[in-house]
């Protein structure tokens, strides 16, 4: 019963202008929509990515981040102390509590702009807890020193960040003694220093947060039972990738909604451009839809092979968009990440299934644009549409 | 040699009236109207323009249904079927030949001649060759891959011809198939025409406004105001 496929790729040969300028609308929002996908994508990504399944991190009870956490160093030394906690092979707690603070800093190039930085004070040790992440130039930290360590996402984006180069902050200068590489984490896009060096010079006593490893992760719950039992400490332990997986929650929900709120307002459009597309179809083959049912194809034949064609027509939009999208994968961006306020650097991820769903918003875009029009075409009177021809 | 016009009716017109309505006034066309065809007859209408002769064809051929009266076709009565039946009816018994031969521009005449295949349980294999066949008989098998664009007005034509015959009808309506051709192009359709009804048994029912046209067929009505006229009446040579 079905027409062939190829009565519909012709015709919209035989109208390429046309077909050419709805499918451009579509590629657009297809476009859209991708990037907006992938940037949401990149952003999970790089905070999921940031921090160890083994690692907790221990905040203030009821704090929501470890911006808005302070930890004493009492309940810091309890903390670590707990058996939960694994011990190095010098026998000594794999814990180590740091402090966070943003600074502001001028990016490369633009006097007129600068960007909250997350200013980590880690242990010298700091390796030691996060083996994943290693040191890329220059030397590490040496104790007490006025020196930082920039992670490989921020030495050319901001002034100062630089190997070798000095950066001003709290009041002094600190030279980058290295730079490190964080696996395309969240880390990248941190400053750290020595924690003992940074809580004078940023005015701190407390800490902000106390980074541990458990002997088992199963053992969190031990864990936060016992530090809820001690009425000497208010502290909340949790595990670390889970940590910043819900931070990227909130931002990655936010440019999901911005970007298909655009996307939206965009499809609006060229639905209409696929509507008045495939009414001018119906339109202008009056009298071959005449015939095709005076020989005898069923209505909803008809119906369905001006579905098929807006379909055609959207699909050649959205895999135009894909096409469009594509040099943009890998491209590096930053944002600020709300849940911290610092800046965070990370890149589009275009993804297979994120291409898939493009594909299949063109197809819904052409079935919503082509049903009417198809609908009208399937309803003709056989008898009027033919005079009309 | 048989009395075709005695065979048994393929065709029954009984108190036929059709009126059309535009907005709220209805424009009456044909009343009354008591027609009868048999099987194997070349029947042509004719009559001034606008009197209703593609409303007959129309009626007959289940595109379109009498404000009143009764259609029979093949034993069908049509006044029993809805839009679906219809036209599983039109794809089964009827071949319809149009003025403007209405090909497909984007189909070649193979494709175009396909269509109504389409509609049937035949296989690929099969559709290729009842299409092969019948461009043989129209006698375009070397055209087979052009488009409607790519041939002439007459042997646009016979493809349409070739698609009207394809699934094997018993009965062709041709709506002055030869309005839009040349002399020499029409006499040609009207010799294919004529063969149909003549070899293939196809009963014929074909408006025109060309006498030499209506001298092919064996009765030739005339409608005027809505009332069938008998003009010409001959036994089959
Ligand atoms: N679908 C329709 N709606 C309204 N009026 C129609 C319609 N079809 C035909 N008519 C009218 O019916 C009359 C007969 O039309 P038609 O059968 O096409 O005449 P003919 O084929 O003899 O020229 C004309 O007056 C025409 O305007
Ligand atoms: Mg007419």
């Amino acid at each position: 019963m079905r027409l062939p496929l190829q009565y519909n790729l012709r015709n919209l040969v035989v109208r390429r202008t046309m077909t050419l300028m709805t499918a451009g609308g579509i590629a657009l929002v297809v476009a859209v929509l991708v990037l907006t996908l992938a940037l949401a994508h990149g952003f999970s990504a790089t905070l999921v990515a940031t921090g160890r399944a083994d690692n907790a991190i221990v905040l203030r009870g009821g704090a929501t981040s470890e911006m808005m956490s302070s930890l004493s160093r009492d309940s810091a030394r309890i903390v670590a102390a707990d058996p939960a906690v694994a011990r190095g092979p010098d026998g000594e707690p794999l814990a180590q509590p740091e402090m966070v603070v943003l600074v502001n800093l001028l990016r490369r190039g633009d006097p007129d702009a600068s960007s909250n930085v997350s200013v980590r004070g880690v242990d010298p040790q700091v390796f030691a807890l996060r083996p994943d992440i290693r040191l890329r130039e220059g030397r590490m930290l040496r104790p007490g020193m006025d020196e930082v360590l920039v992670g490989r996402k921020l030495d050319r984006r901001f002034e100062g960040c630089g190997l070798g180069e000095t950066l001003h902050m709290g009041g002094r200068d600190w030279r980058v003694v290295g730079t490190f590489d964080a696996g395309g984490s969240g880390f990248d896009s941190e400053i750290w220093g020595d924690r003992e060096a940074f809580l004078p010079a940023f005015d701190r006593v407390e800490y902000s947060s106390l980074t541990l490893r458990l002997t088992d992760p199963a053992r969190l719950a031990d864990l936060l039972a016992r530090l809820e039992a001690d009425p000497r400490v208010r502290a909340e332990p949790q595990i670390e990738r889970e940590y910043y997986r819900l931070q990227s929650q909130q931002l990655a929900g936010v440019i999901r909604a911005l970007g298909l709120f655009l996307v939206v307002v965009m499809a609006a459009g060229a639905v209409f451009g696929a509507l008045n597309t495939m009414y001018a179809a119906v339109g202008s083959r009056s009298r071959e839809i005449a015939t095709l049912l005076a020989l005898g194809f069923p209505p909803r034949s008809i119906l369905a092979s001006f579905l098929v064609e807006s379909v055609l027509l959207c699909l050649i939009g959205g895999v135009l968009g894909c096409l469009l999208a594509l040099p943009v994968h890998g491209v590096s961006t930053g944002t600020t990440n709300w849940a911290s306020f610092s800046e965070v650097a990370f890149e589009f991820r275009i993804s297979p299934g994120i291409l898939a769903i493009g594909l299949l918003a063109s197809v819904v875009l052409g079935l919503v644009g082509g049903y009417f029009p198809a609908r009208a075409a399937a309803r003709r009177t056989v008898s009027e549409a033919l005079r009309a021809g | 040699m048989e009395n075709l016009a005695a065979g048994p009716p393929i065709i029954t017109l009984r108190g036929v009236s059709k009126t059309y309505r535009r907005d709220t006034i209805a424009v009456p066309v044909l009343a009354a109207l008591d027609l009868d065809v048999a099987a194997g007859e070349f029947l042509a209408l004719m009559g001034p323009s606008g009197s209703g002769k593609s409303t007959i064809l129309n009626l007959v051929s289940g595109i379109d249904t009498p404000t009143a009266g009764r259609v029979v076709v093949a034993g069908v009565d049509l006044g029993g079927l809805d839009n679906a039946a219809l036209a599983a009816f039109r794809a089964r018994h009827v071949g319809f030949i149009f003025q403007s031969y209405n090909l497909i521009p984007v189909l070649t005449a193979f494709q175009n001649v396909e269509l109504p295949l389409l509609l049937t349980a035949l296989d690929r294999r099969e559709r290729r060759q009842h299409v092969l066949d019948v461009l043989e008989v129209v006698g375009l098998n070397d055209r087979s891959d052009h488009f409607p664009r790519q041939l002439s007005g007459g042997q646009e034509q016979r493809v349409a011809i070739a698609r009207a015959i394809v699934s094997d009808p018993s009965l062709l309506v041709a709506d002055e198939p030869t309005g839009d051709l040349d002399a020499a192009s029409a006499a040609e359709i009207l010799d294919l025409i004529g063969r149909l009804n003549r070899e293939f048994g196809k009963t014929v029912v074909m408006v025109t406004h060309d006498p030499r046209a209506a001298e092919r067929a064996h009765r030739v009505l005339h409608l005027d105001k809505g009332v069938l006229v008998e003009a010409v009446r001959r036994e089959q040579p």
